[in-house]
């Protein structure tokens, strides 16, 4: 049954993650991408991680995506007409950065998972109490960090929205 | 392996037809309630052989009528997620329900049946989930309508239903931290106990600010009277205003899911869930020293009976809610979501957490 999900839900991300780059409409794009955050949540239950699952969906599918529709529609953006190839620098940053992602793929493919630790039985990893006390001992200092660096991008977005309103 | 799949699709059925039916029935509740608060006689028309019992029959009135009028669609409109946008708000409203506990375990010859859906040991994060996704149905319903009046309406409701989203989070927080854990069949076991031996140890009384709070949002959250300024169907036009037949229809059924769905919410949370005072799983045990024995499927009816009458109260308070408040306005919508409950909420974790403490 395991595999049978696995295939289904991997074939979907890659799927829609092909089709989010190459649909013209930037609407039909932003609603793959979160079909693709659908079937990796998906994977990620399958891998008996059931709290990032739900976090994944909560942040990505229900608040950041909601937040990249609002502007797609606001802003009234047209299918593209025709296909615009990039030229000059960004064409050859785009190619260097794929190529980059390329290698570490086919190196990562080449040494094999064989080498990696094997899990055994019915380990719950991503448990929400288990996170909750990692977060909250051996990461602390992490986590505080990121809370002080959310707050003061917080603050300074208010500040940035109130300049212009003068 | 057959058996089981046998008793999940039961209790599937079970669910979908306790949701559905209630769903149903509101749309009578409200038309009769609100005909009984404002003196009037109400929804009595609909009639099978002469037979109206009380009005009833306009339930299935409104289902034929639905079904049979024309889904008219705007020629400017996006087919595909004009089409679907109905279906997504019913969809996220409906799946909502598989975590929620019906009540304890049933044994039937032996075999041990769990009166939960989906034990999911994330439970309350993925009622958040589902509740995040909500908001797709409606932005995508008002954007495909390409109706600007539409689209306006689905924004009021997106953000209404965005800031409502993080209250509700924040609401809840001190009730998990004295549950310790999110999954609600746990949730509700844990207040099966008494406090000092008689007080049914039930969420509303450990947490009666978050409780308030809680069903604040959570009405907001289904779009209804007094927090209905995104739809406002007769003045300002909400974000299915180009749908019509079975597309508003489910728009509609979506309203009262929700409405059902936050009753249950509430219920599991905060009263108890399927808990009758004193009674446990092998009967009642009262607390002046009196016992009476029970089966354990009685027990089990006991329990689903009283899950079904406190959702059956909540419903009639947010009806009784919905007769009675005024609409509000926009900003005090805004306001009231980001200026009062949130920091308020914020503030009861802070004591909710100190007492925690200091009872250590």
């Amino acid at each position: 049954m395991i595999p049978i999900l696995f295939f289904f839900f991997a074939a979907v991300a890659i799927a829609s993650g092909i089709m989010m780059i190459v649909h013209r409409n930037p609407i039909y794009c932003a609603l793959f991408l979160i079909l693709t955050l659908f079937a990796v949540a998906g994977l990620y239950v399958l891998l008996n991680a059931p709290f990032i699952a739900a976090v994944h969906i909560i942040v990505y599918a229900g608040a950041i995506m909601v937040l990249f529709l609002f502007v797609i529609m606001l802003l009234d953006l047209k299918s593209e007409t025709s296909r615009q190839r990039p030229g000059g620098l960004p064409r050859i940053l785009s190619i260097i950065m794929s190529g980059v992602l390329l290698a570490e793929l086919v190196l990562f493919l080449r040494s094999g998972t064989a080498n990696l630790p094997l899990v055994e039985g019915d380990l719950i990893i991503g448990s929400t109490k288990e996170i909750g006390n990692l977060l909250f001992t051996e990461y602390l200092f992490p986590f505080e960090i990121t809370s002080v660096l959310l707050l003061s991008s917080i603050i300074g977005s208010v500040i940035l929205a109130r300049l212009k309103l003068k | 392996m057959v058996e089981g799949i046998g008793i999940v699709l039961l209790k599937l059925a079970f669910v979908l037809l306790f949701v559905l039916n209630f769903g149903g029935l509101l749309t009578w509740v409200e038309r009769k309630q609100s005909a009984l608060m404002q003196d009037r006689i109400g929804a009595n028309r609909a009639s099978i052989f002469g037979i109206r019992l009380i009005g009833l029959f306009h339930t299935i009135a409104d289902a034929v009528k639905m079904f049979t009028k024309e889904s008219f669609r705007p020629v400017a409109a996006e087919k595909f997620l004009f089409t679907i946008g109905p279906g997504i708000s019913v969809f996220f409203a409906l799946v909502g329900f598989a975590v929620i506990p019906f009540g304890d375990v049933l044994i039937i010859g032996g075999k041990e049946i769990n009166l939960q859906l989906a034990p999911l040991n994330i439970g309350v994060l993925y009622l958040f989930a589902v509740a995040g996704m909500a908001v797709y149905g409606v932005v995508l319903g008002a954007w495909a309508s390409k109706n600007n009046f539409a689209l306006l309406g689905g924004l009021r409701a997106s953000a209404q239903m965005i800031s409502y989203e993080v209250a509700l989070g924040v609401t809840i927080i001190g009730s998990l931290m004295i549950y310790q854990t999110v999954e609600l069949q746990e949730i509700v076991r844990w207040q099966g106990g008494t406090l000092w031996g008689w007080l049914p140890k039930w969420g509303v009384l450990m947490q009666p600010v978050g409780f308030i709070l809680f069903l604040t949002v959570g009405i907001a959250q289904s779009k209804r009277v007094p927090f209905d300024a995104p739809e406002g169907e007769s003045e300002i036009i909400g974000y299915f205003l180009e749908y019509s037949g079975m597309g508003f229809g489910m728009y509609m059924l979506t309203d009262f899911v929700e409405t059902v769905m936050i009753s249950a919410i509430t219920v599991t949370l905060f009263l108890g869930g399927w808990q009758v005072p004193y009674l446990m799983a092998d009967g009642f045990h009262f607390p002046w020293g009196a016992t009476w024995q029970l089966e354990n499927w009685a027990v089990a009816l006991l329990q689903v009976g009283s899950f079904t009458l406190k959702v059956m109260f909540f419903l009639w308070l947010q009806m009784t809610i919905r007769w009675t408040l005024p609409r509000f306005r926009y900003d005090q919508i805004m306001r009231l979501g980001w200026k009062y409950i949130l920091p308020i909420s914020l503030v009861n974790i802070l004591i909710t957490g100190l007492i925690i403490t200091l009872l250590k």
